[in-house]
Order: structure tokens, then C-alpha cells, then sequence
């Protein structure tokens, strides 16, 4: 089933602090050269049937993004995704 | 006959039990109103309490404008009813388009309670009339999502026109931008406020008695819109 994949971001002129603070936890664990970490959120939409990008746009922008202090993004779930969530599942089994 | 203000209550909600105890001790009746009703039932008033409806998924409010009173409620609101969004209910009203910007993450990430000094700085509203210009008035504030955000044409706007109704003094708790603790909309009608008067309406639990002059200000408004009526 294919999906719908949006993700939310702040907008850059707007403050992250849980971007920063994951920022300055890195030195902890030894990464260093790192200048700036933002956090988004992803959501994941599946329809019943194909689908609808119209639709998700809808709702990307009536309710999972609030424009006023975010931007989003809206496709279908690509192979990359796919290769991408079996990589990190590879990686977290290492 | 009382003023009747009708209190929401949302899936999550914390505050409306306070605020219902508030327009009630000083001097209004209060009603509640159910986030699944499509009805004000005659209200004169409403109030949009403070907690966590839908447990603050996705962003604080984003769910609860869509909850079938929310209809009503911008409905009345644009039609000049007064409508108090304190806490939550600041937040819903911005993600309502009520009001403009937005509240986000505290910039130091923790929640922040205490009691707060405020200065209210628009007399112009349905909430605040009862205060003089500058007043400073102490009651709580309590959030984790109080940031007061919008871009600088809109912050300069709500300056220009008056509707920075409060503003933190004595320490942003939340790193608001310009020190904003509150806004109105155009027509004084609807007012967002971060920090709780309903709170502060006794000795006994509150820091203060500050926050009755939020109610008494919707009972002043309410009197006074009642006597140009009848003119």
C-alpha cells in the first residue's frame, strides 16, 4: 500500500529549543562539528484507495501543519523510504 | 439577571471546574459546554479554559479547533460575543485563526509555574476594562507551550493598534516574544491570555484577587453593551 508521507518543519526564524538541546547533548558522546539540529515531525497517511495528494495537501494544511510558524512537504513514499527504515532497523540491530 | 458564561470542556481539559468556580464567585452564572455540542445554548459569553485537550497532539490546540463547538464558538466570536481563551484556550484560539500567531515550546523547554507579575496594558476589551492602563496585577501562570510567537509585521501591528492586552513583567517565563502575556482581536471581543485569573479570585488559593478583574470587566462590557442596546 502505498503511502503518503508529510513532513513538518519549523520555520528557520523560528526558535527551536528541542533542536538545541539535542544539539548540546551531542558533545557528550564525543561528536563534535556539529552547528545546528532542527526537529520536524513526519506523518505517514494511508487511503483507502491510490493516493489522494490533493487530499493530503488538505490536511497537511488545515491540521498537521500550522503555517503560521511551520512549512511542510507533501509526496508519496518513495523506494528511498523504504531502503532508508531497513538501513535504521539494520543499524539499531547492530 | 446574571451574566451566563459557558465553560468548555474538551477531552483533556483541566481548568474548567476553576473557571466555572470563578464566574460564580464573582457574581456571573456558569454553564458548561461540551466540546461535541454544535450549540451555545444562549450564552452570554464563553470561556475557553486552560489543560490539555486531545492531549496536546501534533501541537497544543490543533485538535480542538475542530471540535464541533469550535463552529459556534468563532461563529459567536465573530459576531461580537466575548470570548476568553485562557491558557489552551490562548492556543486553540490562535490555531482557530481567532487570533493571530502562535504559542510554542518554552525557549528554556521547562514548565514554567509560578506567580507571575503582569502589566495590563490595553484596557480596550471585553476582559480588561475594569483595570487601568499599567496596572500591575499578580496571578499564575502554568505552561510548557507559552511562547507567544507571530513575525514582526504582525507584533507590530497588534502594538499599533493596542491589542497587546498584558505583558510579563518581573521575568518572560516562557520567552514570549515583546514580553506578550495576552492579545485581543480587533474588536476587543475576544482576548487570549497564557497566565490564569481564574486562579486568583480568592485569599485562599490564589496569590492574589487580581484575577477577578477579568469577570468583572465581561460583566462591566456585557452591562454596558445591554444599555446601548436598549437605547
Amino acid at each position: 500500500m502505498a503511502r503518503v508521507v508529510v513532513d513538518v518543519m519549523l520555520k528557520p526564524e523560528i526558535l527551536d529549543p528541542q533542536g538545541q538541546a539535542v544539539a548540546s547533548a551531542l558533545p557528550r558522546f564525543g561528536v563534535t562539528g556539529v552547528t545546528s539540529v532542527r526537529v520536524g515531525k513526519r506523518i505517514e497517511i494511508e487511503f483507502a484507495g491510490t493516493p489522494d495528494l490533493e487530499q493530503a495537501r488538505l490536511i497537511a494544511d488545515k491540521l498537521l501543519a500550522n503555517p503560521v510558524i511551520e512549512t511542510y512537504t507533501v509526496r508519496l513514499e518513495d523506494e528511498a523510504d523504504g531502503a532508508r527504515s531497513q538501513a535504521t532497523t539494520a543499524g539499531a540491530a547492530a | 439577571m446574571s451574566v451566563v458564561v459557558g465553560v468548555v470542556t474538551f477531552p483533556g481539559s483541566l481548568d474548567d471546574r476553576d473557571a466555572m468556580r470563578a464566574v460564580r464567585r464573582c457574581g456571573g452564572t456558569a454553564i458548561r459546554l461540551w466540546h461535541a455540542d454544535d450549540s451555545l445554548y444562549g450564552v452570554d459569553a464563553v470561556i475557553l479554559p486552560g489543560g490539555f485537550s486531545y492531549g496536546d497532539y501534533l501541537r497544543c490546540g490543533a485538535i480542538a479547533r475542530f471540535a464541533p463547538v469550535m463552529e459556534a464558538v468563532a461563529d459567536a466570536a465573530r459576531g461580537g460575543m466575548p470570548v476568553l481563551g485562557i491558557c489552551n484556550g490562548f492556543q486553540i484560539l490562535c490555531e482557530a485563526h481567532l487570533l493571530p500567531g502562535a504559542l510554542v515550546r518554552n525557549e528554556h523547554l521547562h514548565f514554567r509555574t509560578r506567580d507571575q507579575r503582569l502589566r495590563i496594558e490595553s484596557v480596550s476589551s471585553a476582559w480588561t476594562n475594569a483595570f487601568t492602563p499599567g496596572q500591575e496585577i499578580v496571578i499564575p501562570v502554568k505552561n510548557g507551550e507559552g511562547r507567544y510567537v507571530a513575525d514582526a509585521k504582525t507584533l507590530d501591528a497588534l502594538e499599533a493598534e493596542n491589542r497587546v492586552i498584558a505583558r510579563y513583567v518581573d521575568g518572560n517565563p516562557n520567552g514570549s516574544l515583546r514580553d506578550i502575556a495576552g492579545i485581543r482581536n480587533e474588536a476587543g471581543n475576544v482576548v487570549g491570555l497564557m497566565p490564569h485569573p481564574e486562579h486568583a479570585i480568592e485569599a485562599l488559593t490564589g496569590p492574589s484577587l487580581d484575577g477577578q478583574g477579568f469577570f468583572h470587566s465581561l460583566f462591566r462590557h456585557l452591562a454596558g453593551a445591554g444599555a446601548a442596546a436598549a437605547r
